[in-house]
């Protein structure tokens, strides 16, 4: 697993106050890990920071999925 | 109107987390003030405040996960929390958990607030003037505003009657219950979940507090000794912190459900001083309006009131009031017990005139006054019987709960014991 996947999974873990084995690359923030859309919103921004990135909104609506979130990630992460 | 009774209690005081505990150390004479030691008071003149206690929960201690998942009290001011607590004890004494429809609809949430999130607000102006707006939490209004105290009270318990908020400063917790009252007696929920919350020990609140000089400041090294209302050497009020929320409930139906009833809440009145914006009018007018108010909506006159649990904030309109009730008693003065519950756990702000309505029931529950701690040389002499230093056992079948607030808010509840 990338340094990457790690770093995304321990954040989702923490913010959505959820197992960190249920944060799988294929679980969906909303429907399997609890989120709603003021969570996914600051999901987004715990990335942006961690990160050092920015990440459009046209492109955080297509992050659904720990998975989602790690390819945009090491696609665009510094 | 339809008779209100009160059924359930809860709260979270400096003194601890649960109404029994509370008052079983309020009668015992103990202090919630301490010095504050979880943010920096070097620079700000009061250095003491009478603070929730922290704990696992065991003794009477206040243990946050015990009443909201860790991962929402992240998203919400401290205020919401305790209004959780507060609430969710209430509703287990008074035994009501709807669970369907019809009774979800009748069940409200009246809950209000001082202040408010005042705290995530200082935190997060921080984080937009380091970071920028892109780093503003989406939590950030809703975690503040004061009516999602009773939001997130509702939606927990699934009360899905009247859901409305109080803001009025320090009369805020004692306007909550008044409101909710009515809306029972006028027919627009059967049951209401009232009270109030504050969360305002923080840095900016307290170097606010102190700017308007109203906080106590000459008992930095001597805590416990700090709230003394009515007391020569008072010098301002003791910033607390906490949550006081009761179970209202429309008579037949508490009766019906065969529900313990502690009191009946007769009387609620309100006034406005119109004279400034964080000093009470000298003449007490609008203090004396408002119990006046209060005792003819509960229709007794004021020689049937037992007790009275003072605002009395241990500051120098403490004379103001005591005046206000003196001219209220009139020939019948030295038959009544006064007492400043705020000597033992400071001033909640808020949620100061639900806890002290809650002190007030159970000292009908008890047939007991609780003291004014502190009160060692009263600065004025008064017929009246301030309950000095220890609690006095004595018939209390009619109370009267006095809250004044900045802006010159004042409301006065009457709580008469049912069966008197």
């Amino acid at each position: 697993m990338s340094d990457i996947a790690e770093r995304v999974k321990k954040i989702v873990a923490e913010h959505l106050g959820v197992e960190p084995e249920k944060v799988t690359e294929n679980a969906s923030f909303i429907d399997d890990l609890g989120a709603d859309s003021l969570d996914t919103v600051e999901l987004v921004m715990a990335f942006e920071e961690a990160f050092n990135t920015e990440i459009p909104d046209d492109a955080a609506e297509t992050i659904l999925t720990v998975g989602d979130a790690i390819k945009f990630l090491e696609k665009n992460a510094a | 109107m339809r008779r209100v009774v009160v059924t359930g209690l809860g709260m979270v005081t400096p003194l601890a987390c649960g109404v029994e505990p509370t008052w079983r150390r309020l009668l015992a004479g103990e202090s919630g003030a301490s010095r504050v030691a979880h943010f920096d008071v070097s620079d700000l003149p009061c250095k003491i405040a009478a603070s929730v206690p922290r704990g696992d929960g065991s003794d009477g201690s206040f243990n946050a996960d015990d009443w909201m998942e860790p991962k929402e009290q992240r998203k919400v001011d401290e205020f919401i929390v305790f209004a959780m607590a507060a609430a969710k004890q209430a509703l287990d004494d008074a035994g009501w958990h709807p669970s369907s429809y019809e009774d979800q609809i009748n069940t409200g949430v009246l809950i209000g607030s001082g202040i408010g999130g005042i705290e995530g607000i200082a935190e997060t102006s921080l984080v937009m003037k380091e970071k920028g707006p892109r780093r503003v939490s989406p939590f950030f209004i809703p975690g503040r505003l004061i009516n999602l105290a009773g939001g997130y009270v509702s939606i927990a318990h699934g009360l899905k009657g009247p859901n409305h908020a109080v803001v009025t400063a320090c009369s805020t917790g004692a306007h909550a219950i008044g409101d909710a009252g009515r809306l029972i007696a006028l027919g627009d929920a059967d049951v209401m979940v009232a009270g109030g919350t504050e969360s305002p020990v923080n840095r900016l609140a307290l170097a606010g507090f102190a700017a308007c000089k109203a906080l106590v400041t000459a008992f930095n090294d001597d805590p416990t000794h700090a709230s003394r209302p009515y007391d020569k050497d008072r010098d301002g009020f003791l910033m607390g912190e906490g949550a006081g929320v009761v179970v209202l409930e429309e008579l037949e139906h508490a009766k019906a459900r065969g529900a313990k009833i502690y009191a009946e809440l007769t009387g609620y009145g309100l006034s406005g001083d119109a004279f400034h914006i964080t000093a009470p009018s000298p003449d007490g007018d609008g203090a004396f309006r408002c119990m006046s108010a209060a005792l003819k909506r509960a229709g007794v006159s004021a020689g049937d009131v037992d007790y009275i649990n003072a605002h009395g904030t241990s500051t120098m309109a403490d004379e103001i009031e005591l005046r206000a009730v003196e001219r209220l008693l009139g020939n019948t003065a030295a038959q009544t017990s006064m007492s400043s519950t705020k000597s033992s756990i400071g001033h909640l702000l808020g949620a100061a005139g639900a806890v002290e309505a809650i002190f007030s029931v159970l000292a009908i529950r008890d047939q007991v006054a609780p003291a004014t701690l502190n009160l060692d040389n009263p600065s004025v002499e008064t017929p009246i019987d301030l309950v000095p230093l220890k609690p006095k056992a004595r018939k209390i079948d009619v109370v009267l709960s006095n809250s004044f607030g900045f802006g010159g808010t004042n409301a006065s509840l009457v709580f008469r014991r049912l069966d008197a």
